[in-house]
């Protein structure tokens, strides 16, 4: 019977969404490949790791010490490749996350296995993983499968579902201690932007562009992402102006999202801006421009001024969420 | 202190991507090649650390003819020499990673920098394998970084913030946009670009594990409705939102 491993992220003491939304695919493949499913995480004391049976992992391996409730890319990829070699894992999966993205590799190089990146997409054909991700950061899509022993995939955060189901059976926990950590890499301090959601992570994206004529005037995109619970985007244009942080940034040389919905503001939608947000689930527009070719991937366009709208879709939906 | 480059040559970010006729490659027809945006975050870092400590930067590619036009552009920036691994075959990011360690670690590089991933196959794996190969430490998606004595520290970007990393030389380092403002080329330095040497080696053999067995748009978004132009279309925005998106 072949082993899939998979990666469980925490921050903070809890197991994040992305590592459920990762651990429900893994199950369907499971099943699919007639594999056992196993779950490691790495960390100090975490609250959540009894709901992983929900989402379908039965055993979960809790690498323990308190210096590893922070990430070190040097002791993380050394614990989970050797567990890796250890059960003789054929698959190891983790979800692409700034955590997932900058691991996966590093366990992939020392199991010597091959390693597809950014999966949106994971099939079964003849017993073989046919994984799909997008490149060109979504212009294009490819189809690709590995030809080494052993597999690594990371998959794209926000795109698979987290599917939990009614098991009133906690998992087997095995606490191993872990005695002296590698942290050749240590982190020394973790900085919070403001506390602000980002856009990586949130369902609901409110954008600005060049249409918002002056860095003053993205309060509007502030109050709306804010009022609708959401993040803060921007395009390039903005950033490069130095308007907007680079972390804002939706597109090619930025971040690529597919969030519930996603909101741009007096964004005329250059290409590359286009590639990093078309997948969003919904898409709404405002720009005064009537041509501008983020109308032809909108859901709901407004070829209007965004300084007549946006304060009224403002005030609109302050309203509702008062009710 | 002595430092490397890995650069690739990649399309334009304002390329509209269109595929070629085996459904395997775009169709460069028509593309614009420049230096991958991440590289010259790298280049620039590097640029920055010689100056500080002295030393010697060396940039690399793989690739084929072509490439040197982007080794050029990092001469031109102020790099000293530069060495272009020939390869006219596709390999995966684990093919290109093992050819740059292959002629890296005969250089005894005190720090190799690359940009975050390249945007072209977006993989972000370059920096973490040739660590790997080399026995390097490595800290990706960096957005400030300080070298003192044999120490770095390195801010890097997370979900909602930054992890400040501190680790030992070697390193290497992935470049994340911020990391600085790349310098442009003057007159001058494109002009001694010309005479600095390019030293040519053949990339060794490609190892691929990955298989691509297909390569497709997305499918075309269909454009949906155009509500209107002024704010009374507000309601009807949230209506839709509500009961027919669901999302809010």
């Amino acid at each position: 019977m072949s082993k899939i491993l998979i990666f469980l992220e925490q921050r903070e003491g809890k197991i994040k969404r992305s590592s459920f939304e990762c651990l429900g695919v893994s199950k369907k493949i499971s099943s699919e490949l007639n594999a056992e499913l196993l779950a490691v995480t790495i960390g100090d004391d975490i609250e959540n790791i009894n709901v992983v049976s929900k989402y379908g992992a039965s055993k979960v391996f809790h690498y323990k010490n308190k210096d590893l409730s922070n990430y070190s890319t040097t002791a993380y990829s050394e614990i989970v490749s050797d567990l890796a070699k250890e059960i003789s894992a054929d698959y190891v999966f983790f979800s692409s996350t700034s955590l997932g993205k900058d691991i996966a590799p590093h366990v992939a190089a020392k199991i010597d296995a091959g390693l597809v990146v950014d999966c949106t997409k994971l099939k079964i054909d003849n017993g073989e993983i046919i994984a799909t991700r997008p490149i060109y950061a979504g212009k294009a899509l490819i189809d690709v499968k590995l030809n080494s022993e052993k597999k690594v995939y990371s998959l794209r955060p926000n795109v698979f579902k987290a599917e939990s189901m009614e098991n009133g059976q906690p998992p087997e926990v095995v606490v191993k201690e872990v005695e002296s950590p590698n942290l050749a890499n240590r982190v020394l301090e973790i900085k919070k932007s403001e506390g602000k959601l980002d856009v990586a992570e949130a369902d609901i994206i409110v954008s600005g562009g060049r249409g918002l004529k002056t860095p003053e005037n993205f309060h509007l995109v502030e109050e709306l992402a804010e009022v609708l619970g959401g993040a803060v985007g921007a395009s390039r244009a903005v950033v490069d102006a130095g308007w907007r942080p680079h972390r804002e940034q939706i597109g090619q040389t930025g971040k690529t999202v597919s969030p519930l919905l996603y909101i741009a503001c007096g964004i005329s939608g250059a290409i590359q801006h286009l590639a990093g947000m078309s997948s969003s689930k919904y898409i709404v527009a405002v720009n005064k421009d009537k041509d501008a070719p983020i109308f032809n991937i909108a859901d709901y366009g407004i070829t209007g001024d965004v300084f007549e709208i946006l304060p009224e879709l403002i005030e609109e939906i302050r309203k509702i969420k008062l009710q | 202190m002595n430092i490397a480059v890995c650069v690739s040559h990649v399309p334009d970010t304002a390329t509209k991507v269109k595929i070629g006729p085996d459904e395997k490659a775009i169709d460069p027809n028509g593309v614009t090649y420049i230096i991958n945006p991440y590289d010259e975050f790298a280049v620039e870092e590097a640029l920055k650390t010689k100056e500080k400590f002295g030393g010697e930067v060396t940039v690399l590619s793989v690739g084929g003819e072509q490439n040197k036009e982007t080794i050029r552009k990092a001469l031109a920036m102020g790099a000293d020499k530069g060495i272009l691994l020939k390869d006219d075959k596709p390999r995966d990011s684990f093919s290109m990673a093992k050819a740059l360690s292959e002629e890296l670690k005969n250089g005894s590089y005190d720090i190799i920098f690359c940009g975050k991933q390249s945007v072209d196959y977006d993989d972000s794996i370059v920096p973490q394998i040739i660590s790997e190969f080399l026995g390097f430490n490595c800290v990706t998606v960096v957005v400030a970084m300080e070298v003192k004595d044999k120490q770095v520290t390195a801010e890097r970007e997370i979900e909602g913030g930054k992890e400040v990393v501190n680790t030992e030389l070697p390193v290497v380092i992935g470049a994340q946009k911020g990391l600085n403002e790349p310098r442009y080329a003057s007159l001058k330095g494109i002009m001694a670009a010309k005479k600095k040497t390019i030293e040519e080696k053949p990339a060794v053999e490609a190892n691929n594990n990955t298989e691509l067995l297909k390569m497709y748009l997305p499918p075309a978004k269909q454009p949906g409705r155009i509500l209107g132009s002024d704010k009374s279309v507000v309601p009807e925005l949230i209506k839709l939102l509500r009961e027919e998106a669901k999302v809010i």
